[in-house]
């Protein structure tokens, strides 16, 4: 275990810095908590979570997957790619670095999604244990320990100071060689901190909050259920949700004729939106019901059918504060996962 | 920046020959630029084909594995893709990427077994490549029964290969029918679901259906009424694809994605699924 003075953080990133590029979550001129990259004098924001998920790091909202040059009846392909070499992320809660497990079940089972594979092998995640979970939390419904956030270094913090723990050979590796800017600790401070969180986490609203009902096989249970029509009645289909959530993942190709070329593009999607099934055949899913539907079935039965009973929801409450309706997944949870949730 | 070799990145493939089979379904062949199949496929498999620009778009292959030579796809026109295609001339570059989906069981469910084809207008496109399959490897299967229907004679696909080829092939019975009269045309008329079930095929065989979505519905029931059970009809579907890989998350039918676990299904594998097709 290794700490830093908290008031000393900035020669840490310093050093990060000398060795690769260093994303840390920073206030922007909003007050609202986005990753950027570290210069000098880039402040680390302590706020529990970024507006967006730290999925942008593997899985960008566009990404230019290759570029073509047409003349006459020819064509030419231009393999085009400005992926990051290699960059270090500090500060991911575990509900989002729980969030990468689920997006590589998607993105690394063959055939392998090459970007986002080359994405992830070049990143060392620093995790941050949760301090103040929020009201909007609720991780420990899908086992997420926010006290024991994981990664490539594991970190804590109390008042005076950061304490690190490397995990993986990436994370040994480069603390090893920031290592004049840490002193040594035992494990007690750390263990202090874990256990007040876990009895912050348990005083949380949704801390006991069960997604138990759902998952593997339990289409034909939640599919046709009549509570589908008044959770999704007020749903405007603008796609928010789907844009903040660390583990949607759900794109569209398109291209984009520059004038001198057409660059190819893979940008998120949203199965939100009335023409993300539209054939010129037809349209399987016509009314918001049902994107509504497959959003949350694919979230609690159809993900987990496919990946060992994994949800494709990490609990961190993103959705409930940006949804212009307030509309959610807790929602749907208590409304149609029995009386056990009230 | 070393070279990423994604499966999203298509090859260039080269329009060869384009036939006019009705007046909106063309058949498009196409090979790479040194003249060979740009890669293998099992009958009941989809290839991306794309226009730079315009968009990319899944389609099932014609032709046999059995042709070593070139790929054929049977399009009709109906968006923004299939619009295009129908106003190129031959040597035309495209992009093509695949081969997706799971197969027809060719070589192991089918096999041995007579069988039984029921298509509609386009849907023919997927089972000609299952059809011309069975005929290269005739020994490997039972009796072969070809129903097809379209709105008229002129919308059947490659009529000529189906009168001269198919026709006068042994052990292969092919029945065709459009839904209305037409001047010149002394075969069958009326709806492929009504012909199949005056046909009344003896239930020891294996059939494989498609067509649009409400041909197939009816002749499936159809075929329960003559006694078939689902486990021995096949199907194909059709839902709006972008990687053909099973993680761009359109096409899915429940846990199922279309594009990946299908497009080929048993019939009795979609009543599991929830009806959303």
């Amino acid at each position: 275990m290794k700490k830093i003075l908290k008031k000393n953080l900035q020669n840490l990133f310093a050093a990060i810095s000398k060795e690769t590029d260093l994303f840390l979550p920073v206030l922007n001129s909003a007050k609202n908590a986005e990753f950027k990259k570290w210069t000098e004098g880039t402040e680390y924001s302590e706020e529990l979570n970024t507006v967006r998920s730290a999925k942008d790091f593997f899985f960008p909202q566009t990404e230019n997957i290759c570029d073509f040059k047409t003349s006459g009846k020819n064509i030419e392909i231009i393999e085009n790619s400005e992926l990051p070499e290699n960059f270090a992320v500090f500060g991911v809660r575990a509900c989002d670095l729980k969030s990468f497990e689920v997006l590589d079940n998607v993105f690394l089972s063959e055939p392998v999604d090459s970007f986002y594979k080359t994405r992830r092998e070049n990143a060392v995640i620093f995790t941050m244990a949760c301090n103040r979970p929020k009201e909007t939390c609720f991780c420990h419904t899908f086992n997420i320990n926010a006290a024991d956030p994981k990664g490539d270094v594991e970190c804590f913090e109390d008042e005076t100071y950061v304490y690190l723990n490397p995990l993986t050979q990436k994370g040994k590796d480069l603390l090893n060689k920031v290592t004049s800017a840490l002193e040594d600790e035992t494990e007690e401070p750390v263990k202090k901190i874990k256990a007040e969180i876990e009895e912050r986490l348990k005083n949380l609203p949704l801390y006991n909050l069960s997604a138990e009902s759902f998952g593997s096989d339990k289409t034909e249970e939640f599919f046709n259920r009549k509570e589908w029509d008044e959770l999704s009645e007020a749903c405007l289909g603008c796609g928010t949700c789907t844009f903040v959530c660390p583990t949607c993942q759900c794109y569209d190709i398109k291209d984009f004729n520059t004038g001198h070329g057409v660059k190819r593009f893979r940008c998120w999607d949203s199965c939100m939106y009335s023409d993300f099934t539209k054939m010129s055949a037809g349209q399987p899913r016509t009314h918001q019901k049902e994107r509504f539907r497959q959003r949350f079935m694919h979230k609690l039965v159809y993900y987990p059918t496919n990946n060992n009973g994994m949800f494709s929801c990490v609990g961190c409450g993103r959705c409930l504060k940006k949804c212009p309706i307030s509309m959610n997944i807790v929602k749907v949870i208590k409304k149609l996962g029995g009386t056990a949730n009230g | 920046m070393a070279n990423i070799n994604d499966p999203l990145i298509p090859v260039i493939g080269v329009v060869t020959d384009i036939r006019i089979d009705t007046p909106d379904v063309k058949t498009f062949r196409v090979v790479t630029p040194d003249g060979k199949k740009a890669f293998e496929h099992k009958p009941g498999q989809c290839a991306m084909l794309s226009m730079p620009g315009v968009g990319e778009a899944m389609f099932s292959i014609t032709s046999s594995p059995t042709n070593k030579e070139f790929m054929e796809f049977s399009i009709k026109k109906c968006g923004c893709v299939t619009q295009w295609l129908h106003q190129i001339e031959v040597g035309q570059q495209i992009t093509i990427r695949g081969p997706y989906g799971h197969p027809f069981p060719v070589d192991t469910a089918f096999k041995g077994k007579d069988l039984l084809f029921i298509a509609g207008g386009i849907g023919l496109a997927p089972l000609r490549s299952v059809i011309n399959y069975v005929r290269f490897y005739r020994e490997n299967y039972g009796k072969v029964d070809i129903v097809y229907g379209s709105r008229s004679k002129d919308d059947l696909v490659d009529y000529k290969e189906i009168i001269d080829e198919w026709c006068n092939d042994e052990g292969i019975n092919v029945h065709l029918t459009i839904d209305r009269e037409q001047e010149g045309w002394d075969g069958h008329v009326g709806f492929v679901p009504n012909y199949v079930k005056e046909l009344g095929f003896d239930t020891n065989k294996v059939a494989i259906i498609c067509g649009p979505p409400i041909m197939i519905k009816f002749t499936l029931a159809g075929l329960t009424e003559l006694g078939f059970d689902k486990t021995q009809v096949y199907t194909t579907m059709e839902l709006r694809m972008k990687c053909g890989i099973g993680k761009c998350g359109r096409c899915n039918i429940g846990s199922k994605y279309v594009c990946k676990d299908g497009p080929v299904f048993r019939c009795d594998e979609l009543d599991e699924l929830p009806d959303e097709y």
